[in-house]
């Protein structure tokens, strides 16, 4: 869900604008070298793709069905930084043109839902590629894991930043523990359909998931023995 | 953006005061009417009508179908979900409703919650109903957003339709093979569609891009039309946010 305007008072949505703004700054100097002069076209497409996916429902339970967030599975294809541009440009759009998310909690959502999800996940998903067999398979397990702790790490921010700035007084511990527990069941979801898309990809174009360029070999030149 | 697509169909063309508005005034409009709404001390309930008063009379003269609004409105219901359950869960002094023992505060709580958020989403609608989506962009460029940023934008903006269609004739593919998603054992399936949806959209870039370069692109796009905004036109786009700073400074001065 993306926080609507009224949920984080003023101060505290300026603020979080400000930073949303300095993480967008650098993730900007970081996607130059990430993908170079393609920036723009490639990052553009991942976006519409982002956009296309969170539009995949799939049924959770009794009547109810989720959809992706795709922070992870973007940062785990195209890299962290040009991940977080993908979704914020995503937000931005959504906030925009579809009034989902107010536009003053902009600075909110692009925190939790790109920063958060995308640059954190990312941390876990490189720290397990550490631990993990140094095998291309390896990126599986690291970004189900990823975006699995992503989910309800987004909806623990989420919670510090409604006491810092919230309107309503709910008591602290149950509301983090309620949140934090629900969304990771969503989290669950989120981990099963990243972890089998980023596989599916890796059976078919190895080459696209930037999260499996380090195992990577040099081509060998062999020359015939005489 | 093309037209024919349902939901695609934001804009609602019309000649009136506010579409013709510069597109950076109306943002720069929305952005300070939001910020002066969630500004609103928590005791006052009066500014929030002089708000709707405010809104509804720029749709008017948008002269905008009530029936749109409503229409599009639909993207609250999730926190509309959330806010019921405030009174629920937040402390304090407790009050008897229809049997139900909910917190006073949090009753509170959810009604402006609910009243600010329903205000950031008309003003969302009534904005992306009267500016052309890449009217939108360009203001956001004159408002000095990266370059990189806004050209992100732009090309998600113009390729959405392609990756949505595609994504739709993907679900005609699996549908007419008898294909349901009906549990969570069919989530293989559907993961199975976004990897192959990922790798056209790369390889869609990448043709993008080389098609874009064989025209001369050097990572800039270039200004086709300038467009600015003399003190008159801000001087009408200041009109709501003033309205709504007014009624949130003198909340906090009666306050």
């Amino acid at each position: 869900m993306h926080v609507p305007d009224g949920f984080i008072n003023a101060p505290i949505s300026i603020a979080a604008g400000i930073v949303a703004a300095g993480g967008l700054a650098v993730c900007l100097r970081g996607a130059r070298k990430e993908l170079d002069d393609k920036t723009a076209p490639l990052a553009g497409l991942v976006a519409a793709f982002v956009f296309a996916v969170q539009m995949l429902n799939f049924p959770v339970g009794v009547g109810t069905s989720g959809h992706l967030m795709g922070g992870v599975l973007a940062a785990v294809l195209v890299g962290p930084y040009t991940g977080v541009l993908c979704v914020s440009v995503v937000l931005i759009v959504q906030a925009l043109f579809f009034a989902d998310g107010g536009l003053s909690a902009l600075g909110v959502n692009i925190i939790l839902m790109a920063l958060v999800t995308a640059l954190a996940g990312y941390a876990i998903v490189v720290a397990l590629q550490h631990v993990l067999p140094k095998r291309r398979s390896s990126v599986v397990p690291a970004a189900v894991v990823g975006a699995l702790a992503s989910v309800p790490l987004a909806a623990a921010v989420f919670v510090l930043l409604f006491v810092l700035g919230g309107t309503a007084d709910i008591p602290l511990g149950e509301v983090l523990a309620g949140m934090v527990g629900v969304h990771v069941l969503i989290g669950i979801g989120e981990a099963i359909i990243t972890g089998l898309t980023v596989g599916s990809i890796l059976g078919v174009r190895p080459d696209l998931v930037f999260a499996a360029r380090r195992y990577e070999q040099e081509l060998e030149l062999r020359a015939p023995t005489r | 953006m093309s037209g024919g697509h349902g939901h695609h169909e934001l804009y609602v063309e019309r000649a009136t005061v506010v579409h013709r508005l510069p597109p950076h005034c109306k943002l720069v409009a929305v952005l300070a009417f939001v910020v002066a709404v969630i500004s609103t001390p928590r005791s006052e309930v009066w500014p929030y009508l002089v708000y709707a008063a405010a809104l509804a009379a720029v749709a008017a003269v948008s002269r905008l179908p009530a029936t749109l609004i409503l229409r599009r409105m639909v993207v609250e219901v999730p926190f509309v979900v959330f806010a019921l359950l405030l009174p629920v869960v937040a402390r304090g002094p407790r009050v008897e409703v229809f049997g139900f023992s909910l917190s006073e505060s949090g009753l509170q709580a959810a009604g402006i919650l609910l009243a600010k958020g329903t205000l950031g989403v008309v003003a969302s609608i009534v904005l992306a109903a009267t500016t052309r989506p890449r009217d939108v962009l360009l203001g956001l460029q004159l408002l000095r957003m990266p370059q990189a940023l806004v050209q992100i934008m732009t090309f998600m903006f113009r390729y959405l339709e392609v990756v949505l269609a595609e994504t739709g004739r993907m679900r005609v593919a699996r549908e007419s093979r008898g294909f349901r998603a009906r549990h969570l054992g069919h989530l293989p399936v559907l993961a199975h569609s976004a990897g192959a949806l990922f790798i056209r959209c790369y390889e869609r870039g990448e043709r993008v891009h080389l098609a874009m370069l064989s025209r001369g692109y050097t990572g800039r796009l270039p200004v086709l039309r300038e467009v600015s905004a003399h003190s008159g036109q801000w001087a009408v786009a200041a009109i709501l946010p003033a309205v709504a700073v007014l009624a949130t400074a003198s909340a906090w001065v009666l306050a």
